[in-house]
């Protein structure tokens, strides 16, 4: 599915616009970009890029963050998604395109104006903490607020909030080293939201913790997103983790973005063999929900008497009411009904990701099937 | 083209070379320059080096004049200052710095060791020495890190630094304490612009390694945390990178110590290497150990002090209390000021009293006088074992080295021919058992040992050292050696070269078999690992002249002397990167091997040596350049090599000898280094 996919926001600004982004490693990339013609058809212009020896790690990437979006970008290690998060902060500087934070292209932003953007609009998340090790827990969150050269009180008042919102009160003298990985994490979420930040940046923030620690983590993310409302980018490449958090997630594979979606729409309507190998192992009962599954006729003719449930109901959720009746659920959305659950509705939900995957996967299969694994 | 490439890698080549030796040593009444580089063919080097100097002196000398006259105004400032303040006070603050990063024990140790340097009497000589490192060392620093901040910023700049650093290292220190001398004149200055040029390297050499290792990521939130340029430096990877930093700030001030010690050597600066050097000279060896403790001392507290501040950056909640730099100065400064005061009551803190001072040289002298009389015996039979079995057959050959009077029997036509037989029948199993290799290398040791090292042709060695680098590291390191050998031999300093390599050659052999031994069992023995820490550590922290001592002591001077103390300082990184190599072994894979139904002994070889190979190939070329360090103080006990030749230049006051000696060492340690390297792959 293209980049016209709309969000589903509330707000029409979108936070952030990433409009026809390259990021192009290897000697004199910019020459590549000259010729407009040759920028229509992208894949072979990266092609053509790699057969003389360049590594474009970034192609035509395009997409929106709406305001308070959780925005998860996915792929495989060296997909891209990395360089991509990189680029809209410019901690690696983009080859062509343009990045609108606002409305304001922020690749033509002056040194100076992007550190005062990175003072106040930015705040990102690292996969393996990036603390300074000099530093204690407290120094390590109000280290941006430092910088901008506030009075020491000032700083530990501003960030009085944000420590307690991840939990790390008690811990504000302890180092680095002195934490486990899941505190040190904390530690980078609490710097991050220090300058009070609008756009949120995080790259894989939970790879490098257990499993365990992991799932808390999430939920504790949830949790301060519920209370903040950023507009969130988050890379990850555990498509569980993304289910969990995204609101839409875009597939990344050399560099190119393959499919953004809901994560309902990337399984039960992927755009390509690669999509559907990605989320083949993702059980559908517990991603599919209620609005998913609803038969055809909407809420007319809906008989009365039924048990009913909630849209955002899984389907997980909704088995075991209908394995007792052998019959239908309604459907609400807030007070209305917007329709009902039956058991073929039920069936045919659950198999059209297995007709769309196979079709996916007829495509292109053999391919792809070798390159994932 | 090719087909030359392949004959050059293989076998064929060898045999070539190895005939060409021979026939070159059986013509050799015919060909004598084969053997011994006429002097006519050398270029006069030395002659156009002397007259470059005079030049340089001539036309820069006043402004270095200039320099060096300001360097002794701050000198003679400090050393005043130090000097100024009771001895007690200054005991105290060191125990009381020691105590402060670290605790009581290192307090108590730097108390006693400081204390011993006042009870034998010989406080004011070691301050002097101190003074000297207390304005080399922030020199070196602050030089140090802006150079390596440098290299560590601009590739370009990195390409220039490099070498350098290389050089100034390699290049033995005694080489240009001359040139130093001649420039900024006689005095104790010469022996601080000679540290600062030894004790730079090592903080460049960390501080960009250091700034070049922080973590991207942690450099990635720096910038976006909104650090400018300068903040991102300042406060985000300078911190980052402290502790490898102060790492170089310890190995820069044992440097500065070291040559400190070693530029005494030029006299007149009433310090304690002076004092330590004329009494070897005298053969007075109570004397000579009771102040070389006193360097050993110095050199031990100094290396725990900065080590310790090191280890310590990181910061724990222990290091905090006493972190509050205000709190520690404030501490300290009181502390000084009453110890100063209360010298003015009680006068013995600020002079100690001759009368309770404790120097039981005398009693030392006998002591040992007797322990070499009483096993005068014992003592002479090592000495000609070694003499006449190891070490002239290696520098002479034997044809030379046995003879009724040495080996108690004459070198009979028969037994050469015994000889060759059994050269060619152990080269012949070798092949059968290994490879042509292996055959080769018994060929050559065995021609070697015959007519040792001094007889062997040099155009067949230059051949073989060249093809042999052309076989581990390709084309470069050949021209490099081509290069280097053929400005040894160009020099007219073949003859010491090689004499240079024979105790090089020999005390590395030892380290590499005993060093290698014991690091084994350090790896499989914590007990053994235990004990041996501590000597090593003294040793290394040693300043190279004091190990002559014990050994002179026994010994006397001689090139056994000199060689085994270049073993006793040469061994340290044999042993520690076995111990190292070997431990660092992955578990699993001795787990799997162990499975597998292992001998011990079996796992030690099979596996252990196999898989710590690359590791203990980088502890020979350590220990390569520890040895070669080493040779030119040794010379002070009686050798004929290129460090002999170095220290004549400086003797005589012959730039272009000096100078001429000390770049052929450096370009051994050089080529030694290069090829090692090759040899195990690029070490990390």
């Amino acid at each position: 599915m293209p980049d016209d996919d709309t969000p589903r926001s509330n707000t029409p600004e979108p936070k952030l616009v990433c409009r026809n982004l390259w990021k192009v490693f290897g000697t004199k990339p910019e020459t590549w970009f000259k010729d407009q013609d040759a920028l229509r058809d992208p894949a072979s212009l990266a092609e053509r890029m790699r057969d003389d020896g360049l590594i474009p790690a970034a192609v035509d990437v395009n997409f929106e963050v709406a305001q308070g979006e959780i925005f998860v970008i996915m792929g495989l290690s060296g997909s891209g998604k990395s360089t991509v998060l990189r680029c809209l902060s410019r901690l690696v500087e983009p080859t062509y395109g343009e990045v609108l934070l606002d409305g304001e292209d922020l690749l033509r932003k002056s040194a100076r104006e992007l550190i005062e953007i990175r003072r106040h609009k930015m705040g990102m998340v690292f996969q393996n903490f990036g603390l300074m090790p000099h530093l204690n827990v407290i120094e390590n969150v109000t280290f941006p607020l430092a910088l901008q050269g506030m009075p020491e009180k000032e700083r530990r008042k501003r960030v009085e909030n944000v420590i307690s919102l991840v939990g790390l009160e008690g811990r504000e003298d302890s180092y680095p080293h002195q934490l486990s990985g899941g505190q040190q994490q904390r530690v980078g979420i609490a710097r991050s939201l220090a300058v009070e930040p609008d756009l949120w940046l995080l790259d894989e923030p939970f790879s490098a913790l257990d499993p365990m620690i992991r799932r808390q983590m999430q939920d504790e993310f949830l949790h301060i997103q519920s209370t903040l409302k950023k507009s969130i980018i988050f890379i990850t490449h555990d498509f569980l983790e993304a289910l969990r958090i995204a609101d839409r997630i875009m597939l990344m594979r050399d560099g190119m973005v393959v499919q953004i979606g809901s994560p309902v729409d990337l399984i039960t309507d992927p755009a390509d063999s690669y999509v559907a190998e990605f989320t083949r192992d993702v059980p559908l009962v517990r991603v599919m929900t209620a609005a998913d599954a609803l038969a055809p006729g909407g809420a007319q003719e809906t008989p009365e008497g039924l048990p009913e449930v909630d849209s955002t109901a899984t389907l997980e959720d909704l088995l075991p009411q209908m394995a007792g009746r052998h019959d239908s659920v309604i459907v609400r959305k807030g007070d209305r009904v917007i329709g009902q659950v039956t058991p073929e509705s039920l069936i045919d939900a659950l198999a059209k990701r297995t007709k769309a995957h196979d079709a996916a996967m007829d495509e292109d299969g053999s391919e792809i099937a070798k390159e994932t694994a | 083209m090719t087909e030359i490439r392949r004959w050059v890698s293989g076998g064929s080549a060898w045999a070539v070379l190895i005939a060409l030796t021979l026939v070159l040593l059986l013509q050799r009444d015919a060909l004598p320059w084969a053997i011994r580089f006429p002097d006519g063919w050398a270029v006069p080097l030395t002659p156009w080096l002397n007259a470059g100097m005079n030049w340089v002196i001539d036309s820069f000398g006043i402004y270095f004049r200039a320099f060096s006259d300001q360097l002794s105004v701050l000198m003679r400032w400090i050393r005043d200052g130090i000097n100024s303040l009771p001895w007690a006070a200054i005991v105290a603050l060191v125990a009381f710095m020691a105590y402060a990063v670290s605790g009581w024990k290192l307090a108590v140790f730097s108390f006693a060791a400081m204390f011993y340097m006042v009870l034998i009497g010989f406080w004011t000589e070691a301050m002097n020495s101190l003074a000297l490192v207390a304005l080399s060392v922030p020199m070196a620093v602050i030089i140090g890190f802006f150079t390596g901040a440098l290299g560590f910023a601009s590739d370009r700049a990195d390409r220039i630094i490099r070498p350098t650093m290389d050089m100034m290292q390699t290049i033995p220190a005694f080489a240009y304490l001359l040139p130093i001398l001649l420039l900024f004149g006689f005095g104790p200055v010469v022996g601080l612009i000679a540290s600062l040029l030894y004790a730079v390297p090592p903080m460049v050499r960390n501080t960009t390694m250091g700034l070049g290792a922080v973590n991207s990521e942690v450099i990635e939130a720096g910038s976006m945390s909104g650090a400018t340029r300068r903040q991102l430096f300042w406060r985000v990877r300078v911190p980052s990178a402290m502790r490898q930093i102060l790492l170089g700030v310890n190995q820069t001030t044992m440097a500065a110590f070291s040559m400190v010690i070693i530029a005494s050597i030029i006299g007149g600066t009433a310090d304690i290497g002076w004092e330590v050097l004329k009494s070897i000279r005298r053969a007075e060896f109570g004397e000579s150990l009771l102040l070389g403790l006193v360097i050993a001392f110095m050199a031990m507290v100094m290396d725990r002090l900065t080590a310790q501040i090191a280890r310590r950056d990181t910061s724990g909640p222990e290091a905090l209390e006493w972190a509050r730099p205000r709190v520690l100065w404030l501490s300290a400064l009181v502390l000084a000021i009453a110890i100063t005061a209360l010298a003015q009551v009680l006068p013995f803190l600020k002079t100690y009293p001759a009368a309770w001072e404790f120097y039981p040289a005398g009693r030392l002298n006998s002591a040992v006088q007797y322990i070499v009389t009483e096993f005068t015996v014992t003592i002479n039979y090592i000495k000609q074992v070694a003499f006449f079995f190891v070490m002239l057959p290696v520098k002479m050959g034997l044809e030379k080295t046995i003879t009724p009077f040495s080996w108690g029997f004459a070198f009979t036509d028969t037994l050469k021919i015994g000889y060759a037989v059994a050269v060619l029948a152990l080269a012949a199993l070798s092949w059968q058992r290994r490879s042509w290799r292996a055959a080769a290398l018994v060929i050559f040791f065995g021609m070697l040992l015959f007519v040792g090292i001094t007889g062997m042709p040099w155009p067949a060695l230059i051949a073989m050292a060249t093809l042999l680098a052309y076989q581990t590291g390709g084309r470069r390191l050949a021209l490099g050696m081509l290069a280097g050998l053929g400005f040894l031999l160009l020099a007219g300093v073949w003859e010491e070269a090689m004499l240079s390599i024979y105790l090089c050659g020999l005390a590395v052999l030892f380290c590499f078999l005993i060093g290698g031994a014991l690091g084994v069992l350090a790896a499989e023995f914590d007990s053994v690992s235990a004990a041996l820490r501590p000597f090593n550590d003294t040793l290394q922290t040693m300043p190279l002249f004091v190990i002559l001592i014990p050994f002179v002591m026994i010994f006397k001077i001689g090139e056994f002397t000199a060689l085994l103390a270049i073993i006793a300082y040469a061994i340290v990184p044999s042993i520690r990167y076995t111990e190292h190599g070997i431990r660092s072994v992955s578990k699993e894979v001795i787990e799997a091997a162990t499975a597998s139904g292992c001998t011990p002994l079996q796992l030690l070889w099979r596996v252990k040596l196999p898989l710590a190979a690359p590791v203990i190939l980088l502890g020979l070329n350590q220990t390569i350049m520890y040895a070669i360090a080493m040779l030119v103080i040794a010379a002070l006990v009686g050798t004929s090599d290129l460090g002999q030749l170095v220290y004549i230049g400086l003797g005589d006051g012959d730039f272009g000898v000096g100078i001429v000696a000390g770049v052929g060492m450096a370009i051994i340690a050089m080529l030694a280094d290069r090829m090692t390297q090759a040899m195990g792959g690029r070490p990390k």
